[in-house]
């Protein structure tokens, strides 16, 4: 089957007040193009943004809204652009789209680019209006080729509507705004090695501070969105916070929508948008129909590679930043992945760690040298070959690459899955070691 | 590889010029920037897209057009994975390896390829038609285990439709 980003997203009942960034996508997954977007309220919040609002009203919609970042790190979007420094100062500024994704179970950039254009780049003129930026790049994994054809159609649109380019409505705002495509390497999605990586360098991380609202892109101000951050803004200008406000289920501390899926081994795997607050047992249950026949649900991922796994009764937890946090990991970018009872999490840990460290940079010790030393006692425990101790030593680089010990987040990110299938799972990767000579002799 | 091969390729080498069309589009790569440098993985990508894989001779001929130095082409060029510094085959076959495709079959889909084509990731079929390469996930976790042959994208096939799928791409 050649494969679209065609699913259940297209056939659900949306409506544009409960489904700010799907409600427009078409029942047969064919990109809306501007005609249609338009005629679907397009470009209405950049209408307005760019007639009714100063670049500060904007940047205190975002902030108020509460928008968070939805590249797995839940940074509040208005405190970020609230870094950038006054727009007096330096000049030229510019506005990264963060749509990189290749964090494996991360798949909704892919439909919302590819079916929707336009409210990307629509989301991105607004926020450099309010960013003051006047070049924009949408940073696009090399992969993803139909969504590079479709944005690159849908900006040569909008510049020839006028919505992009120079003087955008009349306005006297002039923005110019590129698709940069990548050339591998899942380390690009962090953003300072994005910025190195857009530079033409090598993608290794750049130490913070600076950060890069101060010394970004070019040595100048800029600020880096994913593409479903970005994609909010259009409604949240368009319809108001008190409307935003409304969106999340009630005990939520998180406000809007989130492009949420389940995917693995249940009935009807799929991404969908939905108000943040929903319980993972919804999601699995209602959405994602529960597991297939003959299969029963052993553990859980909530949001990505990255996201520690949880155990069925963990499906209780509200999906949002602080829902997940109680259950003691992180929503990460809110796709959940089902492990069934047929996976050895042995297994399942080797794989995700020969991921990691072939992806490490190899720019700082503990990440380079700790992740495929991981990925051979791994390799061991799952041939039930493994040494004593070996259990423990995994164990340590979970402690030696955590959070803060690395230059990046990547090391922390590979092995908070590492430190929980072994919290839940230990008997599993005891299992893996090997009888030694004398104990076998005694047993 | 045989000294005559290798002396072969190194007159290949010395001679690699880049086409009036690959300057050009260099060119309009790096009119989107402020700075040159910041087109040399477009750049890579267009030889490649010409010649396969990035042969050496490239890499001086890139830096003098962008006005870096050639060391710093290279460093760009080794460090993506999916710009190529040897001859690849005609085909390009990634197949995810990443998690979800690992719990929807990835192994079995491997093994197929594997006793079909003979080689394993990184490798290159002796006839030079297809090299097979892992790739992080191409976000269609929900279709199942996924490969993409070239610019193609499937999903939701068992080892045996992938295997027929080859007889696609000659
Ligand atoms: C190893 C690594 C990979 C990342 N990959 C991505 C990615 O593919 N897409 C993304 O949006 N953010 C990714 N991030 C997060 C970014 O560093 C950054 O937090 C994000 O782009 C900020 O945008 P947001 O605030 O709108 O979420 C990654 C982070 C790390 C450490
Ligand atoms: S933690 Fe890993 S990916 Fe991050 S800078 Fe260090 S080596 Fe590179
Ligand atoms: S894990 Fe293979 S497509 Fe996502």
């Amino acid at each position: 089957m050649r494969l679209s980003s065609w699913g259940p997203s297209n056939t659900i009942a949306k409506t544009p007040e409960t489904h700010p960034l799907t409600w427009r996508l078409r029942d047969d997954g064919q990109p809306v193009w501007l005609a249609e977007y338009e005629s679907k309220n397009g470009y209405a919040g950049l209408r307005k943004a760019l007639g009714e609002l100063a670049p500060a009203d904007i940047v205190g919609l975002v902030k108020d809204s509460g928008l968070k970042g939805r590249g797995g790190a839940g940074f509040p979007t208005g405190v970020k652009w609230g870094l950038m420094p006054p727009s007096d100062g330096v000049t030229p500024r510019y506005l990264l789209c963060n749509a990189d994704e290749m964090e494996p179970n991360t798949w909704k950039d892919r439909l919302l680019m590819e079916q929707m254009p336009h409210l990307l780049i629509e989301g991105m003129i607004i926020s450099a209006r309010a960013l003051a930026a006047t070049t924009g790049y949408i940073f696009l994994r090399g992969e993803y080729v139909d969504a590079a054809r479709n944005l690159n159609r849908a900006l040569d649109e909008a510049r020839a509507a006028g919505l992009l380019g120079s003087n955008i409505l009349g306005s006297g705002f002039d923005f110019e705004l590129y698709v940069h495509t990548g050339a591998g390497r899942y380390i690009c999605g962090e953003e300072t090695a994005l910025i190195n990586s857009l530079e033409g360098r090598r993608a290794n991380p750049r130490s913070k501070p600076p950060f890069p609202a101060a010394v970004g892109v070019w040595g100048k101000p800029t600020c880096v969105n994913n593409v479903e951050t970005l994609s909010n803004v259009p409604a949240i200008v368009a319809n108001g916070i008190q409307w935003y406000h409304g969106l999340a289920r009630p005990g939520s501390e998180d406000h809007g929508t989130k492009m949420m899926g389940f995917s693995g081994k249940v009935k009807n795997p799929g991404v969908w948008e939905l108000p943040f607050g929903v319980t993972a047992r919804e999601l699995f249950e209602d959405y994602a129909g529960g597991m297939r026949d003959g299969y029963t649900l052993k553990a859980w991922q909530p949001g990505g590679a990255g996201t520690g796994f949880l155990l069925p009764e963990h499906l209780e937890a509200q999906m949002y930043a602080g829902g997940i946090g109680k259950v003691g990991t992180r929503m990460g970018t809110g796709l959940a992945m089902a492990v069934d009872n047929s996976i050895s999490m042995v297994s399942l840990l080797r794989n995700m760690e020969e991921f990691f460290a072939r992806e490490s940079c190899g720019w700082c010790t503990p990440c380079r040298d700790g992740l495929p030393w991981s990925v051979k006692i791994l390799r061991a425990l799952e041939r039930g070959e493994g040494q004593s101790g070996d259990v423990e030593t995994l164990l340590g680089l979970v402690g030696f690459l955590g959070p803060g010990k690395t230059f990046c987040a990547h090391a922390p990110g590979a092995v908070e899955p590492l430190g929980s299938a072994i919290k839940y799972f230990r008997d599993e990767f005891d299992a893996g070691v090997a009888v030694q000579p004398a104990q076998a002799a005694t047993a | 590889m045989t000294t005559q091969t290798q002396s072969a390729q190194l007159i290949a080498t010395s001679r690699f010029q880049l086409s009036p069309q690959e300057r050009a589009d260099i060119e309009h790569a790096i009119s989107h920037y402020p700075d040159a440098r910041a087109a040399s993985i477009d750049a890579l990508k267009i030889v490649q897209a010409n010649h396969g894989w990035v042969p050496d001779g490239a890499i001086p001929e890139i830096a003098g057009v962008l006005g870096i130095p050639a060391s710093d082409v290279e460093g760009v060029a080794t460090f993506y994975s999916q710009i190529f510094r040897v001859p690849v085959g005609r085909h390009i076959v990634r197949l995810c390896d990443s998690m979800v495709c690992y719990i929807n079959g990835h192994e079995d889909v491997l093994a197929a390829l594997r006793a079909k084509l003979g080689i394993g990731y990184g490798e290159t079929t002796t006839d030079s038609r297809f090299t097979l390469l892992p790739v992080c996930c191409l976000g269609n976790c929900d279709k199942g285990s996924t490969l993409m042959i070239d610019d193609d994208t499937y999903g939701g096939l068992t080892p045996e439709q992938v295997v027929e799928l080859l007889e696609k791409y000659a």
